[in-house]
């Protein structure tokens, strides 16, 4: 039960996420549920790299006879993480810009587009 | 020499990388060299496209591992057999997707030099196109889960940069916002089935988790949220919604390039169905999921581009309804993939098809958007209604817009007749009710086409354009080079077809090929 803790908090923070993105009509929220989701699938990545009682992965002077947590899962984390910082910041920009000629963030009154 | 032709994957991506992180720093001190530079590193990836699809079908499957020595397979001696280097892995189909993105991206660049002249910013604008393309390169040709994600991701956000560049009263930028929302989940759908494979199969190259992929629950939940997530990148129905709102705003170059970049999500949908999942997943289930999606598609897309006033955004919809031909034949030949016999007699005919049509569309409608942005382009009018009688003055731009429009009505002898015959037949062998609709559709295609070709380029000349001229000689060039790609295809449809469809679409029902070249003596 206690391991699998980290499962449920990561299937609660999707549900979040996905009820942030699809329920909030100011766009800057909208961006913190993409965060969140983010964030998500990262915890997701270390918890299944995860080994009880793991070290971290170095071979030099590593003690026999002991668990590993996995590498590559961190490496894709890490690299997961600079992806959404690129993605935030433009999306954040472009919220700015929208902000700037329309007036509002609200999803629901951004309809130029449709006329 | 051979040096060069050794590393022709690395090139792929290294060439419009570097070439677009220098661009900044050319533009910046030597800003007259910057046209001549962008076109010439165009040119080096694209003909790195072509050498290394040149070399794939001649030589049979490219496996490249980067930092090993030349042929050391991708799994190191000690590691018991895990392949975790990185690679690409170039087979029929990436390289047939290879040829596509190439021609596109090249032809669509000698347009932008001369659509871009007068704008701002370009140093920028160069550098994400260039990024954008080495993004769909590397989409087609990786081997490896997570590499494929990067990319896609690369894709995703040079796209909707590219796509908010020249806001129109902030349009652009909510346009570019929606897509970029959209493909941002889908991208994470991505990562999470990734890691659902990942912590089954301990590793992330395609190859090997096919060679042991069994139908557990987990790999039910990666495989739906893989088929929604790259549909969502290739804009079918029902994720369309971001995708004409993106096409209609974006720059009209860049809409031509962004119909490839969401057939590298149609790619990456095929890739996992047939070379991940092929072996152990019910076809004729998820086949029909496929078929389904793909009238969806084709239906919605038409009904709703009939009605629309916006002439790009009329072409966007089209767009989503060409896909669903794609996504038509494809399935098609899913749903027989257990069945031999079916599968000689239509399903191999419904997958050539299929793909065929990828690379005809990457055409016809990067034509079509091109010459639609050169009506824009002189005359800054968007709406049917306020256009009318460019035909006088624009005549070149009239024959290729009234070429991409009968090759996408699939009217012979140009190349969307070709794909679309051979879509209807073996899908009508099949069931004949679904090649019905994708008659009917073709119809509507082409009733909308002949309204838009009437009502921008027919009638008298009206006094507000009396002064528009021909577009510039590049904008032409680039025309041409799709242009003659259009009537080439539609008029040597037999060669083409067993020279690089075929080869993709063996590429794709052969799972094994792909699984031994890369893991070779290990398995």
């Amino acid at each position: 039960m206690i391991a699998n803790l980290p499962f449920i908090a990561i299937a609660l923070l999707i549900g979040i996420a996905f009820a942030i993105i699809l329920l909030k009509k100011n766009m800057i929220k909208m961006v913190m549920g993409l965060g969140i989701l983010e964030s998500a699938v990262n915890l997701f990545l270390i918890t299944i790299g995860y080994r009880e009682d793991g070290i971290a992965p170095i071979f030099t002077n590593a003690p026999e006879g002991v668990n590993m947590v996995l590498p590559t899962v961190q490496a894709l984390t890490l690299t997961n993480i600079v992806i959404g910082v690129a993605g935030t910041a433009l999306m954040i920009s472009m919220i700015m810009v929208i902000y700037k000629k329309y007036g509002t963030i609200n999803s629901d009154k951004m309809r130029r587009l449709k006329e | 020499m051979s040096l060069i032709l050794d590393n022709l994957p690395a090139l792929l991506i290294a060439v419009p990388l570097l070439g677009a992180f220098l661009i900044p720093i050319i533009g910046r001190f030597l800003p007259k060299i910057r046209d001549a530079w962008i076109i010439l590193v165009s040119f080096l990836s694209s003909m790195a496209a072509v050498l290394t699809a040149f070399t794939v079908y001649t030589k049979g499957t490219l496996v490249y591992v980067f930092g090993a020595a030349a042929g050391s397979g991708a799994a190191p001696i000690d590691s018991g057999g895990i392949p975790f280097r990185i690679i690409f892995t170039i087979d029929g189909f990436g390289a047939f997707m290879l040829l596509s993105a190439a021609i596109v991206s090249f032809a669509v660049v000698l347009y932008l030099v001369a659509s871009q002249k007068e704008r701002s910013g370009k140093s920028e604008f160069y550098a994400l196109y260039l990024l954008l393309t080495a993004g769909i390169f590397g989409m087609v040709s990786t081997g490896d889960l997570f590499n494929f994600f990067v990319f896609l991701e690369i894709n995703t956000l040079s796209g909707a940069a590219l796509v908010s560049y020249h806001r129109k009263g902030g349009i652009a930028v909510e346009g570019a916002l929606k897509y970029l929302i959209v493909n941002t989940v889908g991208g994470l759908m991505v990562l999470f089935s990734v890691g659902l494979l990942y912590a089954q199969y301990n590793s992330l190259n395609m190859a090997y988790i096919a060679s042991q992929m069994t139908l557990t629950t987990l790999n039910i939940v990666a495989l739906v949220l893989f088929i929604t997530a790259l549909a969502m990148k290739a804009g079918a129905v029902p994720f369309h919604f971001a995708t004409p709102d993106a096409y209609s705003v974006a720059p009209s170059g860049i809409t031509a390039l962004m119909v490839v970049a969401s057939q590298a999500g149609l790619y990456g949908l095929f890739r996992i169905l047939f070379t991940v999942y092929g072996g152990v997943i019910n076809t004729v289930t998820v086949g029909w999921v496929i078929i389904v999606i793909g009238i969806l598609s084709m239906v919605i897309g038409v009904t709703m581009a009939l009605p629309q006033k916006d002439i790009k955004r009329l072409l966007a919809y089209h767009a989503v309804s060409q896909t669903g031909y794609m996504l038509l034949g494809v399935g098609v030949a899913f749903a027989v993939l257990g069945d031999p016999a079916a599968t000689a007699a239509f399903g191999q005919t419904a997958m050539e098809g299929g793909l065929f049509h990828i690379i005809n569309h990457a055409l016809y409608k990067g034509l079509l958007f091109l010459a639609v942005g050169a009506v824009i382009y002189r005359t800054g009018v968007w709406s049917l209604n306020k256009l009318g009688g460019l035909g006088h003055n624009m005549k070149w731009t009239m024959v290729f817009f009234l070429i991409g429009a009968l090759a996408i009505a699939g009217i012979p002898p140009f190349n969307g007749f070709a794909s679309k015959l051979m879509i209807y037949e073996s899908v009508f062998a099949f069931n004949p009710a679904l090649s019905i609709i994708a008659m009917v559709v073709s119809i509507l295609t082409l009733a909308s086409f002949m309204k838009v070709f009437h009502s921008v380029f027919m009638g008298p000349k009206l006094p507000e354009f009396e002064n528009v001229k021909e577009v510039p000689k590049l904008m032409i060039a680039g025309m041409v080079i799709l242009t003659i790609f259009v009537i080439g295809f539609g008029l040597m449809p037999d060669l083409v077809v067993d020279s690089i469809v075929t080869p993709a679409a063996n590429a794709l029902l052969n799972q094994g090929s792909y699984i031994t070249a890369v893991l070779g003596g290990f398995l």
